[in-house]
């Protein structure tokens, strides 16, 4: 599983949402229907996951499936 | 004078998930308790518990729902679904009655086990969850079921540990009579198998340590008595105002007609050797009802099984109905359920009521020696029909609290 996979599949998993809902562009608030205690949890989601580490103030820059996803990639490059 | 009637049932118990399949094991005298599965129990003291293990989470609680809340809420939920269909309610169709419905469920602990998932989570220097602290704060599965069916009367919950379920449907009678609501969904929910819970309890000396038979290890006033059985479970009862129920053809499973509370003031986890706080709470009680003490029938005792609990009770029992407790019959259904903490109180409110509407007293099993000086009729071993018009429900807790209620038969 690619990392795109695996976003999507831990998306589907906490938000409840069916998988052909999760878009690269798609906002976790506006449509995926997160709330912010969700955005936490996802945040947690992925670091238990992807074994990084998301900082308190990076979380409100995570707003898209995208976001996510590039800042994984990102932190993960940084890590190796 | 308001009045007020049971009009719903719900349960998931050690028995089985349903009131039906619950009732049915209790009068086939089965016991619920079991080897624990839930969770390891190589490192513990104790391995035998009544968990519900055919309760399927999915068929009651949303998937994206579970991650946020835990297991007693979940049980909650169940046993409040049930118990608003049994009713015939449908809030979706009578929304001035959302106003007018409130909820109070008791629970005497919260989920034990998620506190101890996220205390690890902080050793280990990780992030806690979001929705750890409204997962595992008691008043949660009020919370829930307010939000769930969109009820907007008062919510909260009854916190008196082993009589949580018990002051619940006591104190939400209240909210009827005096015109605050006219439905309560009312009962108990627990859920706390975890190390921590068996632990904690065991450093009590609270527990039975029968690991190895765990069918006979809960056996109220036995002689081999050690210790109560850890159980979850939970049970909701729909109170309704009488004319109201009336009104709109309601099934109408029995009346609440007393209410007594007390403290012993005495000690935080043992009774008060001679039962005077439960002596009070049961008189209480009757005069609240105004009924005689001959009146009553059946009293579904608190009778956890534990060696001093049994006898207070007993003597409390006997101070209170005198000569006539030799005519009652007293059981405890913890001997098949195990004890549900603070779902207790409504569970066995729930099978008291089902003891009025079947006219049989369930069963004490497992009293194979009973330390028994005061004659009352234990339903030993098997149920026994006969006339039961009014019966009492028991509930104590640690911090030395009791509650008793007591139900007649409708009509």
């Amino acid at each position: 599983m690619n990392i795109e996979e695996k976003v999507t599949s831990l998306i589907v998993d906490q938000l409840g949402v069916e998988k052909d809902k999760v878009k690269p562009e798609s906002s976790f608030v506006d449509d995926l229907g997160a709330d912010s205690m969700d955005i936490v949890e996802l945040v947690m989601a992925f670091e238990d996951n992807f074994s990084i580490q998301i900082p308190d103030q990076e979380e409100g820059n995570i707003r898209t499936v995208q976001d996510a996803i590039d800042f994984i990639k990102e932190n993960q490059k940084a890590n190796s | 004078m308001r009045k007020v009637v049971i009009t719903g049932l719900g349960a998931v118990t050690p028995l089985g998930t349903g009131v039906k399949k619950t009732w049915e094991a209790i009068l086939n005298s089965t016991s619920g308790v079991d080897l624990i599965q839930a969770i390891p129990t190589d490192s513990l003291d104790i391995k035998i518990a009544g968990e519900v293990n055919d309760f399927i989470t999915d068929e009651w609680v949303p998937k994206k729902e579970q991650k946020k809340t835990s297991r007693f809420i979940h049980l909650a939920l169940a046993s409040t679904k049930q118990a608003i269909e049994s009713a015939g309610l449908d809030f979706e169709k009578e929304e001035h009655l959302k106003e007018r419905t409130g909820v109070l469920i008791g629970a005497g602990l919260g989920s034990l086990r998620i506190i101890e998932q996220n205390a690890t989570r902080l050793n280990q220097q990780k992030r806690l969850s979001p929705f750890f602290i409204p997962a595992v704060i008691a008043n949660s599965a009020s919370g829930q079921v307010s939000i769930h069916w969109g009820l907007r009367g008062p919510n909260f919950s009854t916190v008196s540990a082993c009589a949580s379920g018990a002051h619940a449907i006591g104190e939400s009678s209240r909210w009827i009579r005096e015109g605050i609501c006219d439905v309560v969904i009312s009962g108990g929910s627990e859920s706390v198998i975890s190390p921590l819970a068996f632990q904690g309890f065991h450093a009590m000396r609270a527990l039975s340590t029968r690991n190895e038979n765990p069918q006979k290890a809960s056996r109220p006033w036995d002689k081999e008595r050690d210790g109560f059985i850890l159980s979850e479970g939970a049970a909701t009862l729909i109170l309704e105002e009488e004319e109201r129920a009336k009104k709109r053809n309601a099934p109408i499973y029995a009346k609440l007609i007393g209410y007594g509370a007390s403290s012993d003031a005495y000690h935080i986890a043992a009774p008060e050797p001679e039962g005077k706080g439960a002596t009070l709470a049961m008189k209480t009680a009757l005069q609240s009802a105004g009924i005689s003490k001959e009146e009553v029938d059946y009293i579904n005792a608190h009778g956890t099984s534990t060696p001093a609990g049994d006898i207070a009770e007993s003597k409390a029992i006997k101070s209170v109905f005198k000569e006539h407790s030799s005519k009652l019959k007293v059981s405890s259904t913890k001997s098949m359920t195990g004890h549900t903490l603070g779902a207790a109180g409504a569970i066995e409110s729930l099978f008291s009521i089902l003891s009025l509407c079947d006219q049989v007293a369930p069963p004490t099993i497992n009293l194979d020696n009973p330390d028994n000086e005061y004659n009352f009729n234990f339903v030993p071993h098997h149920a026994q029909e006969g006339k039961i018009n009014i019966a009492l429900n028991n509930s104590f807790g640690f911090g030395g609290t009791n509650a008793c209620l007591l139900f007649k038969k409708y009509p």
